[in-house]
């Protein structure tokens, strides 16, 4: 195609939208037409010094976009193209590209680089482009190289080790790899440039010098170098170098310690005195040593005496010395501290990692922290006032109890005061330490809070909540967790009945406040009330919950009147939506739990549900969450009632359930299709041809998120086991799918723990899908079910002998095999007879600990009992 | 300002997130119910009818023998056939079935908007049991679980006839009194129709549902070869003055025995429930004090309560309660065992009521109950037996209770105070 390109790519980026738009449509028919050409057309654009600078950009950034994508469906796709393109023609694109990592434009080197990381990604693990990593190092090696060159080829390793698997790599190419790197980073030999490429290209290497960290002589090389460059003169090399040192503390813990003593000074030099970006990573350094030993200690937890794991006690042992350091960041904080989440500054990260060596050290660390917190929170100036405590605040999680109740007990009274401070900075922290006072010391049994100073904290958390905003949002915290200490303690949780009106009017025009910058703070409010509410003791409150539910009720409907303009205001009131749902959710669910307030909800079930309509009319995907499970856990309550409203709802259902690309909302959507049917029992039939053909083309789509698979399978038990032998008509395409997934599941390799959960989720889904099946037809069509007897004793055999197996597969299967005898009867005598695993299973239930497992295991044994003897 | 490094989260942050948390609260509660829904239709479908003794010609055997005569044949021999299997589970079968029964609560207080939230009834004087029918016998049993009749019946799949009306494994269970005098089955519930499961529908419901279903089947018929007893419905008021008033003298063609109050948004549960009660003075029943095990009255109240492992009485409510407790030596004395069922009297000067808990004071121990029982007493009974001896809660309470409903709209029923 002897189109002109580079036209092409700068009319791509005209600011003439007309323009813009139709010269991407030219390239992306020039890409469907001719993918190979294509992408030699880019390449020749990228590498061509004499084309602009801008054509040249945007060339490598398709050449990138045409071999990586995000979505791994799509990054699939883009492979098998690649792979499939003519080998000359890739050939002369990789040619290309090396040869654009010497040119002058430095962009144009950055984008080569890049993009030829990502052919690598997709060749190197196949084998192919052997001679790639032997052709960047004779870059490095051949003296006349021009630092540029040298600069974007170290660029172009590091970017490769980042995207490839150490595997697949040979242990020489790493080697090479490692000494090329190293000698990039010689003071004497490279100018700044060369020596950033060359640290960062270490920190990407690290991963691939697993031999050579265990020899000691490369090690003790490597390690020297990495300090030596901790101490550069550029501040960026510094970062970079301590970047790489907090890498090494997280992979490789176990060889640290001949250095441990050199890595502390400096790191506790650079926090105290470098540049904030270079000593935040200093301060990182010990936060991934805090992580390294908190797993460790974690994992020895559970374990005998005389565990291999190495555990060094390296915060322990430096702990008289890193304290003090980190208690000095504290002090720093800025003028004009930004309040935002995302805050990250010298004391924020030196409180984070206060918090890590608290947690890693327990009780130790609270001598050594309290006497800061004594001298300086009761100065007047802010700085003192606040890192005081924040000090206290960051120590909450970690020491015992014991240590901590008598110190908060003491110090409470002040805290409460100091809510009344005049710097915000200062009642900011104090209502975030008294939300984690209340988070992690305070329960029903516990003594931190009383009928003594309860009501002084009530007040002070009322009045404090209309404060400004970032203030306010702390302490919808605060009341958050001291009502989350009363959930589950049954007339306990009446101690805040007293306060129960004035902190939901609170909540409520906290949501109001039009001060807020963002939504937070109304998200805050509307979240602590639904933990209130959980926590609130029903009956006792009931009617006053049902106020609540009104209001909400109200607030819902007056979404709907919002003037939409913008899509910010589109946004807007959808987390609105979301959050009004959320609460009515929570209300109902508390509501049913008792007789006497479950008519509060049904008195305004029609209300609710023509709200949740209004809602879904508006279209948004977290709304469309919020309101279904608010819908699932309305439809629970209402039961056959909610026959009244499926017409209407259908519509919603059914898009919910078509929407795979937002696996939440189909995932939660599947779910309410349950609660349907146990609500509606066999009045679900009308709905099921629709429900069913939807469910099916969910499985059999590519894009489906596999975690919403499982669910499915389940949901077909509920149906099943809801319409009885009307389910006949499903049953020649839900069975083979629910017998491939049986055989994918003993296909699939447990390589990680993600995995060996989702394999026991997706047994347990086919098990109940069974379970529901079975259940469903044995009062006239059982005999269907014969057939699929003797592999489903096979595929209950497999997941028998299968070590990964949880309770809850346990559970599933060990019913459907009482299922299966119960509604087959006679017709298995042979098949039970013939398979003997099945007393051994039940022998290992009765040993369970589990009251509910035994019981079912008892009634299974009492089924299998009847057949053999029939 | 520089965000964090990833998988640093600061620790100063807002710590709220409440929708995963709402996620896996509906996700948790949704198992929960499907492994409810399941195991119930598990329980309901098999146990009840396929555990029970097989053959509908096996020759009746009184409860108490049967458990230690199949014990025995256990010893002797060792290949299980399907009819001594299913005799040896003929204890847990009745265990179950001792379960399902819903067990109204003694009115010891008028409950409120007795009017507009509650049926009435006159309860027919009997025998209360649990009538199942399915795959061609009707099997009525008792409340601790034992077999009363085994019969042929014009209920669904009751008898051995041609029944086009759905599979023969369909059953129907049904809450009964038997009436001797007139060997009627009096229905004041409806569980099961046709395998399809009213337990979770309201009493509205399933009153409906038995009226309109009961007679479809004529059930009612008067007795004949298929159909040995008659069921009858019982004529059920709403809990209005003029209802009220028909319960408590009307005519029935049953002998009375105090009047049942069921709540009309309750579903059927089992076990002890606030939610129906019972409630008798000397017009509408024979027997509204207690009797000990000679059938006489005695001079001070009796209660028949459980021992417990450390030697505390309790009622038969869940969660028990503790009312008095025996010392070892009179427990090792008189051989009593944990889970026995024992008879106590109580001095009535020595009982109490304080803070609306019953104390009990010194128990007097009687003896045990004889074997049939299977229940202690429920502590809804004992205070509704002890006020019934010293400040019964009048005909006239309820009568107040509904026209003070009536004429206050809206404003709280009025407590009955009572005494202790």
């Amino acid at each position: 195609m002897a189109m002109e390109i580079t036209q092409v790519l700068l009319a791509a980026q005209s600011p003439d939208g007309q323009v813009r738009t139709a010269a991407e449509s030219n390239l992306k028919q020039f890409q469907e037409q001719n993918l190979p050409h294509f992408l030699l057309s880019l390449s020749a654009e990228l590498v061509n010094e004499q084309k602009p600078p801008e054509s040249r950009r945007l060339a490598g950034i398709l050449l990138k976009n045409s071999l990586d994508a995000k979505d791994s469906f799509r990054k699939e796709q883009l492979t098998k193209q690649w792979v499939t393109v003519d080998p000359a023609i890739k050939s002369q694109i990789k040619e290309a590209l090396l040869t654009t990592l010497a040119s002058q434009v430095s962009d144009a080197r950055s984008t080569a680089s890049q993009v030829i990381a990502k052919v690598a990604s997709i060749e190197i693990p196949r084998k192919e482009w052997q001679d790639l990593i032997g052709k960047l190092l004779a870059n490095m090696t051949t003296k006349e190289t021009p630092a540029s060159l040298k600069q974007a080829t170290l660029q172009s390793l590091g970017y490769v080790c980042e995207e490839v698997s150490p595997s697949d790599l040979e242990q020489d190419q790493v080697n090479a790899i490692l000494t090329a790197v190293v000698q990039g980073m010689n003071q004497a030999e490279h100018g700044f440039e060369v020596r950033l490429a060359a640290i960062r290209a270490l920190y990407n290497a690290l991963d691939f010098a697993q031999t050579n960290f265990e020899n000691e002589m490369e090690r003790n090389y490597i390690m020297k170098v990495v300090c030596e460059t901790a101490v550069s003169k550029e501040p960026e090399i510094r970062q970079a170098a301590f970047e790489c040192l907090v890498s090494v503390a997280s992979i490789y813990y176990g060889v640290l310690e001949p250095y441990m003593q050199t890595l502390f000074n400096l790191t506790a030099n650079s926090i105290r005195g470098d540049e904030e970006q270079v000593a935040l990573q200093a301060i990182e350094f010990w936060s991934t040593v805090c992580d390294e030993e908190i797993a460790i200690q974690e994992e020895c937890a559970g374990a005998d005496e005389g565990n291999s794991v190495l555990h060094f006690r390296f915060v322990e042992k430096a702990l008289h010395v890193l304290v003090p350091v980190l208690l000095e960041t504290l002090l720093k904080q800025e003028e004009d501290q930004d309040q935002d989440d995302g805050m990250w500054n010298l004391s924020m990260a030196g409180g984070t990692c206060l918090g890590l060596v608290a947690r890693t050290v327990g009780d130790a660390v609270v001598p050594l922290v309290m006497p800061f917190v004594q001298a300086n929170i009761t100065k007047s100036d802010w700085r003192s006032h606040e890192a005081a405590t924040f000090a206290f605040g960051s120590i909450l999680e970690g020491p015992s109890v014991e240590k901590l109740a008598p110190m908060v007990h003491n110090g409470l009274d002040f805290l409460l005061s100091a809510m009344k401070d005049p710097s915000s900075h200062v009642r900011d922290t104090t209502a975030w330490t008294l939300s984690r006072i209340f988070e992690i010391l305070h329960s029903p049994s516990g003594t931190i809070i009383d009928q003594s100073n309860l009501p002084k904290i009530m007040t002070v958390l009322l009045e404090s909540i209309r404060d400004v905003p970032n203030v306010a949002e702390k302490v919808c915290g605060a009341i958050y967790f001291l009502a989350q200490g009363y959930e589950d303690a049954g007339s306990a949780s009446s101690v805040l009945t007293p306060y129960l009106g004035n902190i939901i009017t609170a909540l409520l025009s906290t949501a109001d406040r039009a001060d807020a910058s963002s939504n937070r703070l109304w998200s805050s409010a509307y979240e602590t009330l639904n933990e209130v509410v959980r926590c609130s003791n029903i009956p006792e409150n009931a009617n006053m919950i049902g106020q609540l539910l009104h209001e909400i009720l109200k607030r819902l409907g007056q979404t709907m009147e919002l003037e939409i303009v913008s899509t910010d205001d589109k946004e807007r009131q959808s987390n609105l939506q979301a959050l009004l749902c959320g609460v009515i959710q929570v209300i109902i669910q508390t509501l049913n739990g008792s007789e006497e307030s479950l008519p509060v909800i049904l008195q305004s079930a029609d209300q609710m549900m023509v709200m949740f309509l209004r809602v879904f009319a508006c279209h948004s995907s977290t709304v469309h969450e919020e309101a279904m499970l608010a819908i699932g856990a309305l439809a629970y309550t209402t039961g056959q009632e909610f026959a009244k409203y499926m017409p209407e709802f259908y519509k919603y259902l059914e898009r919910g359930l078509q929407n795979f690309e937002e696996y939440q909302v189909c995932s939660i959507s599947v779910g309410v299709v349950g609660d349907i049917c146990r609500a509606m029992d066999d009045k679900v039939l009308p709905y099921c041809d629709g429900i069913m053909s939807v469910l099916l083309k969910d499985l059999s789509n590519a894009l489906l998120h596999r975690s919403v698979k499982p669910p499915i399978f389940s949901c077909f038990g509920d149906i099943a086991l809801a319409i009885g032998e009307q389910f006949e008509k499903y049953l020649p395409f839900v069975i083979p799918m629910l017998q491939g997934a049986a055989e994918l599941s003993t296909q699939i390799e447990c390589t990680d723990e993600d995995t060996e959960e989702y394999v026991n989720q997706l047994r347990r889904g086919i098990f109940e899908a069974y379970s529901g099946i079975l259940q469903g037809f044995k009062n006239a069509k059982a005999d269907l079910m014969l057939p699929h007897a003797g592999h489903l004793l096979q595929f209950t055999e497999a997941v028998f002998k299968d070590k990964n197996r949880d309770e809850g597969v346990t559970k599933a299967a060990v019913a459907m095999l009482g299922d299966l005898a119960d509604a087959l009867g006679p017709n298995l005598k042979l098949l039970f007879k013939d398979c003997t695993f099945h007393a051994e299973f039940l022998g290992e239930c009765f040993q369970s600990d589990d009251d509910q497992l035994r019981e079912t295991a008892t009634w299974t044994q009492g089924m299998i009992r009847r057949v053999l003897v029939s | 300002m520089a965000p964090p490094p990833d998988h640093r989260l600061p620790i100063k942050r807002a710590a709220i997130s409440d929708q995963q948390r709402r996620r896996e609260v509906a996700l948790r509660l949704q198992a929960d119910r499907r492994s409810d829904a399941q195991n119930r239709a598990r329980q309901l479908a098999s146990s009840v009818l396929s555990l029970g003794p097989e053959p509908a010609t096996e020759p009746e055997v009184e409860p108490e023998q049967e458990m230690s005569e199949a014990s025995g044949q256990l010893a002797g021999r060792s290949d299980l056939d399907p009819v001594r299997a299913a005799r040896l589970r003929g204890p847990e079968v009745r265990k179950w079935f001792a379960r399902q029964l819903m067990l109204p609560e003694w009115m010891v207080d008028v409950p409120p908007s007795l009017d507009r939230d509650w049926y009435v009834f006159p309860r027919p004087s009997g025998k209360r049991c649990f009538v199942v029918s399915s795959n061609g016998t009707t099997i009525s049993r008792l409340r601790n679980g034992s077999i009363l009749h085994r019969f042929p019946s014009n209920l669904p799949n009751g008898a051995r006839t041609k029944d086009v009306s759905g599979p023969a494994s369909s059953y129907s269970i049904l809450d009964c009194i038997f009436h001797e005098p007139d060997e009627t089955y009096y229905v004041i519930d409806m569980v099961c129709w046709r395998g399809y499961s009213l337990y979770d529908c309201t009493a509205e419901f399933r009153f409906f549902w038995l009226n309109s279903k009961l007679s479809e089947t004529g059930a009612s018929d008067p007795p004949s070869q298929y159909h040995r007893y008659r069921f009858n419905v019982v004529q059920i008021y709403e809990c209005n003055l003029a209802g009220l008033q028909a319960s408590y003298s009307g005519q029935v063609p049953y002998v009375k025995d105090g009047l049942l109050f069921f709540n009309k948004h309750a579903h059927y549960q089992a076990g002890n429930t606030p939610l129906a009660l019972v409630w008798k003075d000397n017009v509408c029943s024979q027997y509204v004090l207690d009797t000990d095990s000679k059938g006489q009255i005695p001079s001070q109240q009796q209660v028949v309560l459980e021992l417990q492992n450390d030697g505390n009485l309790t009622t038969s409510d869940d969660p028990p309660v503790a009312l008095g407790s025996l010392s070892r030596d009179l427990i090792a004395q008189s051989g009593l065992r944990v889970g026995n069922l024992v008879r106590v009297a109580i001095k009535d000067e020595r009982m109490r009521l304080v803070d609306g808990k019953l104390d009990l004071g010194e128990l007097q121990l009687v003896g045990k109950t004889n074997h049939s029982r299977a229940f202690a007493d429920t502590y809804s009974k004992v205070l509704f037996q002890h006020a019934a001896r010293h400040a019964p809660l009048r005909i006239e309470d309820l009568v107040a209770s509904i026209q003070s409903n009536s004429s206050m709209d809206n404003s709280q029923a009025l407590d009955v105070e009572m005494e202790g």
